[in-house]
């Protein structure tokens, strides 16, 4: 299943100054392991020590918030897009 | 502490509404008046609307000049910093002789220039959890155009507590996020983001940096939102997260939806007041943030003392390679995030001084090298821009 992942401009830092990448995966979980294991300096962005997706950074299947799907056990098919959005706070500096 | 907002301008003016426009007014507003979905009805909304703009800066720019364009007859300003020289490239509302002055006060004479039928009301004064309620409580729309994670939860908690919608844009970079929030059966920040990141965890804007445009385009699209807001009409960001990125110049759309176990706004609320969000954000102290971590220091004026007299000490700087070309003090360059995989490149055995712009950044350095094994290593207290002030002016600040 080839998904295209969407890295937001804070983590390209750690992805290689990628803004995508196509992994081949069956579940949410699955694409963002691939992700993590081709970007190794994301994990710990993306999660805590003890493998959990952090809570300031929302994960999307298309359009859905994965955390109203089935989280990272959300099924992914081909041609879907997962977009990782971490929460920014800028605006006036 | 306890400090009650004192408007530095006059107060707003007694709840009559504004039933007539001036014939100057209607002239004004013509492009409007003529429009179907504003026409004199709509004008006189606008008019009779009472915004509050949270920060005045590179969002509030955009937000306070088409607002008072438009005619929103009462804005409230909120900030306390002075317009400094950084903020010319994207904070449009500040002309260089501003510089030095409160921002309140310059974007109040600009404002007033664009449109002297409509109020402008200015509080000089940071927004505390003391504050919040008391200034929100007057008006209609509260637009968060802050740039840090304590103010934006301290104003979604407030927005919900009144029952007043929150217009959010937030901005890094080449990449923006718009969306309204505290709509009734709609969701907040919290229900987006329950957390924040710790600090350190996310470059600031200010590390970061921002092209000076996006504000402009973010900024318009709160404005634009705020003004439907007051109009009635049209679809509202309520339920939608709008992402811009400027670099691929594409929008998309997340579907935002409210967690009915929200602590703030589900069915069993948890927090029924305002809390203290630099605790919650897990910055200390009332300032922004410093250094995370205490490291040994060296100042600008020693490290110049100490290279004039011939010692052997390391420069090692921790900044991007874009940062280095605009200048350097002819250290060994390793980007921060670069140091764990290039460590092997330094020599433990000699003394090394690390530094980046402020000093942040190699207080960071300091601590992974220390943890590393480094015994001999200094952070430059301040970074370049206090190399620039006590030592040599002739390198320029950024």
């Amino acid at each position: 299943m080839s998904v295209k992942v969407i890295i937001p401009t804070p983590l390209r830092v750690y992805a290689g100054k990628a803004d995508s990448t196509e992994v081949s995966a069956k579940t949410v979980g699955e694409a963002l392991g691939q992700l993590t294991t081709k970007f190794g300096d994301l994990r710990k962005h993306l999660f805590t020590e003890d493998g959990k997706l952090r809570s300031f950074v929302n994960v999307y299947v298309n359009d859905e918030d994965i955390r109203y799907l089935s989280k990272e056990n959300t099924p992914t098919k081909d041609g879907d897009t997962i977009s990782i959005v971490p929460s920014i706070a800028g605006g006036l500096v | 502490m306890s400090t009650k907002v004192q408007p530095i301008t006059s107060p707003p003016s007694p709840a009559t509404k504004a039933t007539t426009l001036t014939n100057e007014e209607i002239l004004r507003y013509s492009r409007h008046l003529i429009m179907p979905e504003v026409g004199m009805e709509g004008q006189l909304k606008l008019k009779n609307a009472k915004v509050l703009l949270i920060g005045t800066g590179g969002l509030g720019a955009p937000l306070g000049l088409y607002l008072a364009a438009a005619g929103v007859g009462h804005l409230g300003l909120v900030d306390f910093d002075v317009v400094d020289f950084t903020n010319l490239q994207r904070q449009v509302t500040f002309g260089s002789d501003d510089v030095g002055k409160p921002k309140t006060a310059a974007a109040q004479a600009r404002l007033s220039n664009l449109n002297p039928d409509i109020q402008i009301e200015t509080f000089e004064t940071k927004l505390t959890s003391e504050n919040a309620l008391e200034l929100f409580k007057n008006f209609d729309i509260i637009v968060d155009g802050t740039d840090n994670f304590p103010t934006r939860y301290l104003v979604n908690d407030a927005c919900i507590l009144l029952g007043k919608p929150n217009v959010y844009g937030s901005i890094f970079r080449f990449e923006g996020q718009v969306t309204v929030f505290g709509m009734p059966d709609g969701p907040c920040y919290r229900c987006l983001y329950p957390e924040p990141p710790p600090p350190g965890l996310v470059p600031s804007c200010a590390e970061g940096g921002v092209l000076g445009v996006l504000p402009g385009i973010v900024g318009s699209i709160q404005a634009m939102e705020t003004i439907k807001l007051i109009l009635g009409t049209g679809e509202s960001l309520k339920g939608r997260l709008l992402l811009f990125d400027a670099l691929a110049m594409k929008f998309r759309e997340l579907k935002l939806r409210k967690n009915h176990s929200c602590p703030m706004c589900g069915d069993h609320p948890t927090i029924t007041k305002l809390i203290d969000y630099y605790e919650f954000c897990g910055v200390r102290g009332e300032e922004a943030p410093g250094p995370d971590v205490q490291v040994p220091e060296i100042t600008p004026l020693d490290l110049k003392s100490r290279l004039d007299r011939g010692d052997d000490l390391f420069i090692l700087d921790v900044r991007e390679p874009h940062e280095f070309q605009i200048c350097n003090l002819n250290g060994h360059l390793i980007p921060l995030g670069e140091l764990p995989r290039r460590v092997h490149e330094l020599d433990s055995s000699r003394e090394i001084v690390a530094h980046c712009r402020s000093g942040k950044r190699s207080a960071e350095a300091v601590d992974f090298l220390h943890k590393a094994g480094f015994r001999k290593i200094l952070n430059l207290k301040g970074g370049i821009l206090a190399w620039s002030d006590e030592v040599d002016p002739s390198v320029p600040k950024y």
